[in-house]
């Protein structure tokens, strides 16, 4: 198994397939863990996590923060409705003052695409982005591609279609990377207002044509339509979104048999998938949210620079 | 006092003299250019190995008083100009309040002459309070001393003000100067649309924004008969309209940034927030095609926007922090380090496009020019001299360059404004 030499996590297309492979490994020793009865090792026993939200987030927050407290981290919690920012105070100096009182690792999410980055130059503690603007949110990819593996068993070849607001998706960029590394084949769909210029130079393929994308793919991953969007002019209506390019039963019949649905969550039910499309049985959808504890806590752990191995740790 | 500059290679837009003269300098004004003039009590300056030009005109900066005195004032950015080699300088209106009567100009000038180190123009804005809804008093801020008007850092949005205010002008005989940047069609971009965007992730604004205010006010220039002058022209497809408008005989001008002309958005990569800058940093072809430009003289000067703002702003990630970036003491450098040192304008186009040019276009009818009769505006450079960009080396209030650590050649030995030294190398 490949050594672990990185101090941050900010984006995927900073890791190798190796890395990826060793995060998937990690990350399958802590699954088992999530489903003890004492749900508890002390890998990261002394060391102290900050949870810098300066954009609201629930399902992300809660998955880190359980992944440290599962690796017996001591946890903080800083949203940006509470903290010094909205008193001025600049997201550096934030930072500097949370690192002051010697945390180890700093798990940041914020709305302008490269403060991760940014942090990460000017903290001694380990960064990891949870989410930057519409740039990278690395831990999401990582659990979207290891629920594939899962329950596909493969990526080399695999066919990937990704629907939506693609401009403004950091989850679509982050998988574009991820998936492309292990060696799958993506295509993107959304509305043309909505597609990024150039995109095709990330190695993907661009397809206006929904149910042609729905025919041909593995996996089908549907991004979180914001209703902004229209009143921003991107789009004529959510109505007609949904008409063109949500997904339903109907659409799904041409799909492959074993073909998966993927949200990033959370839904909009009846925009983006219909309600009986998210709870079908090709939707993989809460197991991306039981994965994305175990990706968690690989991060963590890696990150943290203990090596030790887990079996030993047990309590 | 009276100044004598010694042997000097005297550079102006139509050519570089061969033989090395003096410059006797008395009153303010060029009194004599000639062979071995006798020094009597003027003190000398010995210009042996340098080049002596015309001081330069930039018909672009924000001085940023009244208002945001934390990052540059009068003072500050009259002696960064100084440095520069600048003698002239038209100053933004954007200020707070914004200059747009006859108080806030007066107060303009009456700081800058206080300060004396060189001619500040205001330029007052087109609309009231840089709203874009009434025209400002033309007149009046004419007669105060405003020898343009622009509404820079957006555009004249509403179409039917912006043509009321050319035809307006047209009678009131002021420059117009339009910021070319639509700001609906900008979609709150903070860098150049292309690959580059779409891999950072952050706001693309397409260069779209830019050529639909070029293309609208050429129109409105060539129905009206007015003349207009756009701004930090930045894209190959601008710098096209205005070629094919100035061939069709309409009174366009046009001005490119150092920045412009020497980076692209590969520098925004690293989410450095002093290479955020409006317009945006653009595309290797549409830096060649600027350069082309100013070769060619389509666009007809070089301007910096020196547009300081504070550490403090900038210590804040790339979408939240302003636009801008300072110029005044780097321009001069890059100018000859990347386009008379490889050749892509001659020194004599040098002067054209930093002095007699800017200094046409203001109708500074005694400026960029090195003749007997008139300003004693000189700025005494050395080509040859190479430094690096530091930061603790400006005289700006204001430190956001994105040339900091990049080494240059060339740099100013001594600045004479109106027959006063206003800077010299130490």
């Amino acid at each position: 198994m490949s050594e672990w030499k990185k101090t941050n996590l900010l984006d995927l297309q900073d890791l190798s397939k190796e890395e990826i492979d060793l995060v998937f490994e990690t990350a399958k020793s802590f699954k088992e863990v999530s489903a003890r009865e004492v749900k508890k090792v002390p890998a990261l026993r002394g060391k102290t996590v900050v949870m810098l939200f300066f954009e609201t987030s629930t399902r992300t927050r809660t998955s880190f923060e359980l992944a440290a407290k599962r690796l017996s981290a001591d946890t903080i919690n800083i949203a940006a409705s509470s903290s010094a920012l909205s008193k001025g105070e600049s997201v550096l100096d934030t930072a500097r003052n949370i690192e002051a009182m010697n945390v180890d690792m700093i798990v940041v999410r914020h709305r302008s695409s490269g403060i991760p980055g940014m942090l990460s130059e000017n903290l001694k503690a380990s960064v990891i982005n949870a989410g930057d603007g519409c740039r990278s949110h690395p831990t999401q990819a990582l659990l979207d591609i290891f629920t594939i593996k899962e329950k596909l068993g493969r990526m080399e070849g695999l066919k990937v279609g990704i629907v939506g607001d693609i401009l403004h998706s950091r989850v679509a960029r982050s998988n574009i990377w991820g998936l492309t590394t292990l060696g799958a084949q993506v295509t993107l769909c959304g509305p043309s207002t909505l597609m990024p210029v150039d995109i095709e130079k990330m190695g993907v393929t661009v397809n206006y044509n929904v149910d042609e994308v729905v025919r041909e793919v593995d996996v089908l991953m549907l991004l979180r339509l914001q209703k902004e969007r229209q009143q921003d002019n991107f789009l004529p209506s959510i109505r007609e979104y949904a008409k063109e390019f949500g997904i339903n039963s109907s659409r799904l019949k041409q799909a492959k048999k074993d073909m998966l649905i993927m949200h990033p969550g959370p839904t909009n039910r009846g925009v983006e998938l219909s309600a009986d499309v998210a709870d079908g049985e090709r939707s993989v959808i809460l197991e991306q949210v039981t994965n994305g504890v175990a990706i968690r806590m690989a991060i963590l752990y890696l990150l943290s620079g203990t090596h030790k191995s887990i079996e030993t740790e047990q309590e | 006092m009276s100044l004598l500059i010694k042997n000097a290679k005297i550079i102006n837009a139509q050519k570089a003299e061969d033989n090395l003269k003096d410059i006797l300098i008395e009153k303010g004004q060029i009194a004599r250019v000639g062979a071995s003039i006798k020094a009597g009590s003027a003190k000398i300056i010995d210009a042996e190995g340098k080049w002596v030009m015309p001081g330069f005109v930039d018909l672009h900066v924000h001085l940023r008083e009244p208002g945001r005195e934390d990052k540059e004032t009068i003072e500050s950015g009259s002696r960064a100009a100084a440095k520069g080699g600048f003698t002239s300088i038209v100053c933004m209106p954007n200020t707070k309040p914004v200059i747009d009567n006859a108080m806030v100009v007066e107060g303009v000038i009456k700081e800058a002459r206080r300060v004396g180190l060189v001619n500040v123009y205001p330029a007052g804005a087109i609309t009231r309070g840089q709203k874009s809804q009434e025209m400002v008093d033309m007149y009046e801020l004419k007669k105060a001393g405003c020898i343009a008007l622009t509404d820079d850092g957006r555009a004249v949005d509403n179409s039917q003000i912006i043509k009321m205010a050319m035809q307006y002008a047209k009678m009131v005989d002021i420059l117009l100067m339009e910021h070319c940047q639509d700001y609906l069609l900008t979609g709150g971009g903070v860098m150049n649309e292309g690959y580059n965007s779409t891999f950072l992730g952050l706001k693309p604004d397409p260069g779209v924004s830019e050529t639909v205010i070029v293309a609208r006010d050429i129109e409105l220039a060539a129905y009206l008969g007015a003349r207009i002058h756009l701004m930090h022209i930045s894209l190959e497809r601008s710098v096209e309209l205005i070629r094919k408008a100035k061939e069709d005989g309409i009174k366009v001008t046009a001005e490119a940034t150092p920045h412009h002309f020497t980076l692209t958005d590969d520098a925004v990569k690293s989410f450095d927030p002093n290479t955020k800058v409006n317009p945006p940093l653009r595309s290797e072809k549409d830096v060649e095609a600027v350069k082309r430009g100013i070769k060619e003289g389509i666009i007809d000067c070089i301007v910096t926007d020196h547009a300081p703002h504070n550490f403090e702003d900038k210590e804040v990630g790339f979408a939240e922090a302003p636009f801008g970036i300072i110029g005044l003491e780097t321009a001069l450098g890059l100018v000859i380090t990347e386009l008379v040192d490889k050749e892509v304008i001659s020194a004599p186009q040098m002067v054209d496009r930093m002095a007699a040019s800017p200094a046409n276009i203001a109708r500074l009818a005694n400026k960029g020019l090195i003749e007997e009769g008139k300003d004693a505006d000189v700025v005494i450079i050395d080509p040859e001299i190479e430094w690096e960009v530091k930061a603790e080396e400006f005289v700006s209030k204001s430190r956001n360059s994105p040339f900091i650590g990049k080494k240059l050649k060339g740099c100013v030995e001594v600045t004479i404004c109106g027959g006063r030294i206003s800077y010299q190398r130490k």
